[in-house]
């Protein structure tokens, strides 16, 4: 959780109340700090819109947080991540909590404003994919915590090139948006590097659909090349272990896309650029904009620009013609390599590794662009108990009938139930809302019927089906700052379809042959029930040995097997 | 009066055994070598659908073209193959022990074949008749393979002595069908082996028994020196067979006498003259090419006055008879009788034979037939 405070702001799809914090960021100005307070209380009292809106979630959404930055970090860091989780009931509904990594930790001077201080974060201002963005969450939690039982958190980070840990105890100053710190001391750790965040919170530890653990497992499936373990308040233990070695592609960083940026940010852009020339401005703070399209977006504007306007000098009418002016040029599309897929053969790996199933598939679409954006989606199959068919064809044509398997603990769902639909953005499980998200809409939108599924009107298909769904972008546009569903993008819309619609053929293909194979086995068991008869008939006939009846048939029985299509 | 005289049977019945029991096992090596050979086994038999049914006026019955069925080893077919092979087997023992089987019977002997066994006679029939096809292919009829109609053969009465063989001795023993009083000589289920000495002029085939009755009981046999053989309805197998071999056997033309009514003329006389459709491998045997139809004709109706002892024809007539004009191929290739099915449907209504006694109860005798046969040139083809 490498946190850096750099660059300008570049807020896109945030609520008000977090455009307005924008500058609250940097302290420089006695108003700035005065909206940063705002912002600090605003969330205080608006605390469900991050998540925190009943004690079992809030649980799970701390953990979230902290999970997510481990994840991040250790990606960058190049590190196979390893994160614990141990959640401990602590006095009468608060939970202890305690995430640990093995990151590459974080550098003394930030680990104060890291969990202190809100919309401070290494990720908001850079346009490249990850899980977090916001510089939100963890500060959230630590806010939370401190406002629910009145204890602060206990950050425990060592890096590498350190013989010791730094131990910090801390709270979130609200009203000055700023760590308040309570201790900081260097301290013996065992590991060479890592982070381990404590919290005590008013919380509620509960199994189902919605537990940690639940959210546990389908971060386990989305991150193949992470091991997982949790311990929880009844002391029992759980690991998911990690089935790849093989760690993510780094994202790569860019610069916004033309056709993804508001008029205000716009505005803000033009003020806090370095650049001395409108188009050296649109060049250099702008991916996809060379010479050529820098002077027809200037052409394009109607306001007196030209393309040695001083960025600083423009009105905020002429930003707005200069805004129409992008809106209406051909700019090329982003370039994609910036949006890391999980990847099919990951997909299959976390799938195969954490669900029991008898099919799996994984589509990943080449990427696409919304709003200058570029995001890609993904879909990965899990269909069926394992040996659903229950037949095998064998060298020689033979239909061998399977035993049914022993154990079985997939965790598709009964023929008869709704599918399980795991949603993802940038590979962190979305828990919540999954009716608001533009994912659900696209599956329940799907004609599953054509596909050999049945769907009542306006739900989810039934089926022993679990689906996991991935939509990964530099920006994903939640609808929320709770980030639990994707909203209704027609560009993203199309992806999920196509995505979904591939599955279903090949779904269908699966069914199909599955039904072969049955419809087959029936055919050669009636078949076989009547070739004894054919011997005895041939037998009365041809006068022929018991012995030599017995071979007839059994030879007829081989040329069935071997001349049947199958 | 010039007698006519069979002559003896050409079917030679060791002959046929011998010919049957080829037949069976040339089909069941087929299959044995075809398993040898690592092939799928096939039963080659012809198909009896009316699509492949030729109506040939020249042979003048209803006539199997050579399309072929090919019963293979698929799930769909597997227990009609071994069913086939099976009834085969059972056609053999019969053969070579010299008994027979009912069709019903051939039917109850399957329910030892365990699941092999026949669901129903329909189903078993259908087998039956295919094999009957295979041996028609080679001349060979079902009393060949040993299987048995249930049904008996109509009345016959009249100028006729029939020849047939004494079980016990293997002597002849004649049937002198005018000295049967108040009964008649009834047909038995085989004929091949009767031989016939008739010195009649004519055979009336009658639809109805109380018509054969009332011409038996009145000697018109006698007046008009003819044979009277009672069909019954549609005549069984044996009827037309028997019909058959002696007009065949005593040159006779054969007259048909029937409702006026489209069942009648499409399903009594045609099955008489050409056979039926769903039988088309055997009737070159069962069929009565030489046969005509006397009346009653529609025109009758007008001629002889029965216009007030009509029933109109009722929704399944008028189909029927719509169905012969579009469907059957005897009736297409006959315009006189598509003339007459037309003016029916356009008199809309239909005479039995017994309309005739409104102008008293012998005026057949008296009057309808006398004048009819004074024109057998005029009769219906």
């Amino acid at each position: 959780v490498a946190c850096v405070m750099h660059g300008k702001p570049a807020v896109t799809n945030v609520s008000p109340a977090i455009a307005a914090s924008r500058s609250a960021a940097e302290p420089a100005t006695p108003a700035a700090e005065h909206r940063a307070i705002a912002v600090s209380e605003f969330f205080l009292k608006n605390r469900h819109l991050l998540g925190f809106d009943s004690p079992h979630r809030a649980l799970l959404t701390a953990v979230k947080e902290a999970v997510d930055n481990s994840l991040d970090a250790c990606e960058s860091a190049g590190i196979l991540p390893e994160i614990s989780i141990e959640v401990s009931d602590a006095a009468h509904a608060t939970v202890r909590v305690a995430v640990e990594d093995n990151g590459p930790g974080i550098a003394s001077e930030q680990i104060g404003p890291v969990f202190g201080r809100l919309l401070y974060g290494s990720k908001f201002h850079k346009l490249a994919q990850s899980r977090g963005t916001q510089g939100i969450g963890i500060s959230a939690a630590v806010m939370y915590a401190e406002l629910t039982t009145g204890n602060p958190v206990r950050v425990l980070s060592r890096t590498a090139d350190s013989p010791q840990a730094w131990e910090f105890v801390l709270s979130l100053d609200t009203r000055k948006n700023r760590p308040d710190l309570h201790k900081k001391a260097l301290v013996d750790w065992v590991r060479p590097h890592g982070t381990r965040v404590e919290l005590e919170l008013e919380g509620h530890y509960r199994p189902g659909p919605h537990s940690l653990g639940a959210y546990l497992e389908q971060t386990a499936i989305a991150n193949p090349h992470a091991t997982l373990a949790m311990v929880a308040p009844d002391g029992e233990r759980h690991t998911w272990q990690r089935s790849t070695d093989a760690l993510p592609a780094r994202p790569v960083e860019i610069k916004p896309h033309p056709h993804g940026v508001e008029l205000g940010q716009l505005i803000a852009m033009l003020r806090e650029t370095s650049c001395r020339t409108l188009s050296r401005f649109l060049r250099e703070e702008f991916s996809r904009v060379g010479p050529a399209t820098a002077r027809r977006i200037i052409r394009g504007s109607s306001a007196g620009l030209t393309e040695r306007s001083r960025p600083g000098r423009i009105a905020r009418g002429q930003a707005a013609s200069l805004h129409r002016s992008i809106a209406r040029t051909r700019v090329r599309a982003p370039a994609a390599d910036c949006v890391v897929p999980i990847g099919e053969a990951q997909i299959l790996s976390g799938l195969r590794t954490q669900v029991d199933a008898d099919l799996y598939f994984a589509v990943t679409r080449p990427p696409a662009v919304y709003r200058g954006n570029p995001f890609v989606v993904e879909v990965g199959v899990a269909f069926g108990r394992p040996g659903r068919i229950g037949l095998e064809v064998r060298p020689g044509g033979h239909l061998a009938v399977l035993d049914p398997p022993q154990h079985t603990s997939a965790r598709v769902p009964d023929a008869g139930q709704p599918i399980q639909l795991l949603r993802y953005a940038n590979r962190v499980p979305l828990m919540f809302q999954q009716s608001a998200c533009a994912i659900t809409k696209t599956v329940i939108d799907t004609h599953w019927h054509a596909y050999g599924l049945d769907q009542p009107r306006g739900g989810l298909p039934i089926g022993p089906l679990l689906l996991l769904v991935h939509v990964a972008s530099v920006w994903v546009p939640f609808t929320s700052e709770s980030k639990e569903a994707i909203a209704a993008y027609p560009e993203i819309q199309r992806e999920l379809r196509l995505a979904l619609q591939i599955c279903g053929r090949r779904l269908k293909a699966y069914l199909n042959r599955g039904e072969r194979l049955q419809r087959e086995h029936a055919h050669r068991m009636q078949i076989e029930k009547y070739l004894p008869h054919v011997g005895v008939a041939l037998q009365a006939i041809l006068s022929m040995q018991d012995s030599d009846r017995d071979l007839a048939v059994a030879r007829l029985e081989t040329l069935i097997e071997r001349n049947r299509q199958i | 009066v010039s007698k006519h005289r069979s002559t003896s049977d050409p079917r030679q019945p060791g002959e046929l055994d011998r010919a049957t029991l080829a037949l069976i096992h040339e089909v069941a090596t087929a299959v044995k070598t075809a398993i040898d050979d690592d092939r799928l086994p096939e039963i080659h038999l012809p198909r009896r659908n009316l699509d492949n049914v030729r109506y040939d006026a020249k042979t003048g019955y209803l006539e199997l073209l050579d399309g072929e069925k090919h019963r293979t080893l698929d799930a769909s077919t597997v227990k009609t193959f071994a069913q086939t092979l099976r009834l085969m087997a059972l056609c053999k023992e019969l053969v070579e022990h010299g008994d027979f089987a009912t069709k019903r019977e051939a039917y109850y002997v399957s329910k030892n074949w365990g699941e092999c066994r026949f669901r129903d006679q329909p189903e078993s029939d259908a087998v039956l008749d295919d094999l009957e096809a295979l041996a028609s292919t080679r001349g060979l009829l079902r009393d060949e393979l040993r299987f048995y109609a249930e049904e008996h053969g109509g009345s016959v009465a009249g100028e006729l002595t029939v020849i047939d063989v004494e079980p016990e001795s293997g002597g002849h023993l004649e049937i002198d069908c005018r000295r049967l009083g108040a009964g008649a000589y009834s047909i038995p289920r085989s004929v091949e082996h009767l031989q016939f000495e008739s010195g009649a002029r004519f055979v009336l085939a009658i639809e109805t028994g109380g018509m054969f009755q009332r011409l038996s009981t009145h000697r018109f046999w006698e007046r008009e020196r003819c044979i009277l053989v009672e069909m019954a309805g549609v005549p069984t197998r044996a009827t037309r067979r028997f019909v058959r071999r002696l007009s065949d056997a005593c040159k006779l033309p054969v007259y048909c006498f029937s409702d006026c009514d489209p069942y009648g003329f499409a399903n009594i006389y045609r099955t008489l003259k050409v056979g039926s459709g769903n039988a088309a491998h055997v009737n070159r045997f069962y069929s009565v090419p030489q046969a005509r139809f006397l009346g009653v004709t529609p025109e009758d109706i007008v001629t002889f006055g029965l216009g007030d002892a009509t029933h109109p024809l009722e929704a399944g007539d008028v189909k029927r008879a719509k169905d012969a004009l579009s469907h059957d191929p005897f009736f297409q290739a006959e315009p006189r009788w598509q003339a007459a099915f037309e003016q029916l449907i356009q008199m809309g209504v239909r005479a039995e034979q017994q309309a005739l006694a409104k102008w008293g109860l012998n005026y057949v005798i008296e009057e309808y037939l006398p004048k009819k046969l004074a024109h057998p040139e005029a009769f219906l083809p």
